[in-house]
């Protein structure tokens, strides 16, 4: 103990130079259903460091200038999925969003993520994004029993086969992103597929003809156009475009 | 995995229409098309506009002379129908993803229709009733054939 009361008070410490802090300007599309017959846009200015995110921004702007502003966040980290916007023209999670790597010589833009119906302020209703979610049947279905007291068994190759798409959070960043999905809500848009390809390709489950005869609906995977949107959308890095290529590969076979 | 568990309630029954997937040939008819007319295309471009005389080559005579040949007939109608089907489908793909009214996408997807017909039996009917020899032309105009009938 004495030799680390010792250490601290010799390396102790020349003055270290205080963190340069920048003033940003935020411009965010607000909307109160209550107020607003039109979403609005609205500024604030706020004192950031570059290693903050625009989560942080927007906290700042709610514990400290406007505290109406509405906005999802669960984790804060990455992996909820409950803070896709869109920033500077562009679906981020506002939580892996750094200020660094913004130009902050001009406004940055936030708003709520395109294509869904929009609530309040940040907030759209994700329920259309969760049905066509649902519709795909996203769930292990087989009709053998797992051996006795086990799991069900997957080679390393198999497993490997989806890993892509088992990164999915279901933000809506690849779907909101789609210009489909924004003139025709009847599209299952990139996260369903992704997430049908997850299962599809999964060597355990036994329903894919199930699923690649949803998607081969008037509406399924056809409506792609491969705009690498929703690639360019995905937080977590999945190649959504490849993967429903995949699919559509798989659905002109007849089999994954 | 030996056992098998019997379905315990009625299966799920998706949302399907019988009957053929006109999307799903659809975008397998534009990637087989697309294919094939490059070829065509290409062809076509080298023919007429590079091969001999190049552009200095056509005139009456020049495609009075390709089409009493049985190959560029065929070659040409592939084409032309391969190409208007391929763009009329590609025009019905913009106007599905933009048209917002069911009015306005059935005007427009009738436009469409309307022009890809017209495009295809008109071109057919010249291609197979093309005469290269119109009675009391000047002969420099015709093709050489001509003199001989």
């Amino acid at each position: 103990m004495a030799t680390a009361v010792a250490d601290a008070t010799a390396g102790a410490p020349a003055p270290e130079a205080p963190i340069e802090a920048f003033t940003v300007t935020l411009i965010i599309r607000r909307f109160d259903p209550d107020v607003d017959d039109e979403p609005r846009w609205q500024d604030f200015d706020v004192q950031m460091f570059a290693t903050d995110r625009i989560l942080d921004a927007l906290h700042k702007i709610k514990w400290e200038q406007d505290g109406s502003l509405t906005f999802r966040r669960s984790c804060a980290h990455g992996i909820c999925g409950s803070d896709a916007m869109r920033i500077n023209g562009r679906n981020r999670l506002a939580c892996k969003t750094l200020i660094k790597d913004l130009d902050i010589t001009k406004p940055i833009y936030v708003e709520a993520i395109k294509g869904l119906p929009l609530e309040k302020d940040l907030i759209v209703d994700m329920e259309p994004f969760f049905a066509s979610y649902r519709e795909v049947q996203p769930f292990l279905q087989s009709a053998t029993e797992p051996p006795k007291d086990k799991e069900r068994v997957q080679s390393v190759a198999d497993r490997a086969r989806f890993d892509d798409t088992t990164k999915c959070i279901l933000c809506a960043a690849c779907t909101s992103s789609c210009p489909v999905f924004w003139t025709d809500g009847q599209y299952f848009g990139p996260a369903a597929i992704v997430n049908a390809h997850r299962f599809i390709f999964d060597s355990r489950d036994e329903a894919a003809s199930t699923r690649l005869d949803i998607l081969n609906d008037k509406e399924g995977v056809w409506r792609c156009r491969t705009t690498f949107n929703c690639t360019d959308a995905c937080p977590r890095g999945i190649q959504v475009t490849q993967a429903i290529a995949e699919v559509k590969q798989a659905i002109m076979r007849g089999k994954p | 995995m030996a056992t098998t568990i019997e379905s315990p309630r009625a299966p799920h029954t998706a949302r399907r229409s019988r009957g053929v997937n006109w999307e799903k040939w659809g975008w397998i008819y534009m990637r087989a098309s697309g294919v094939v007319l490059l070829v065509l295309i290409f062809g076509h471009l080298f023919v007429n506009l590079l091969v001999g005389d190049g552009i200095k080559a056509i005139d009456f005579a020049f495609v009075g002379g390709k089409w009493s040949d049985p190959f560029w007939q065929v070659w040409d109608t592939l084409m032309l129908w391969l190409a208007m089907i391929h763009g009329g489908n590609g025009m019905r793909t913009i106007v599905n993803d933009y048209a917002t009214k069911a009015t306005t996408r059935k005007v427009l997807l009738g436009a469409i229709l309307v022009a890809v017909v017209a495009m295809i039996v008109l071109g057919t009917l010249v291609i197979y009733t093309f005469d290269p020899c119109p009675a009391g032309s000047p002969a420099d105009l015709l093709p050489s054939f001509c003199a001989t009938r």
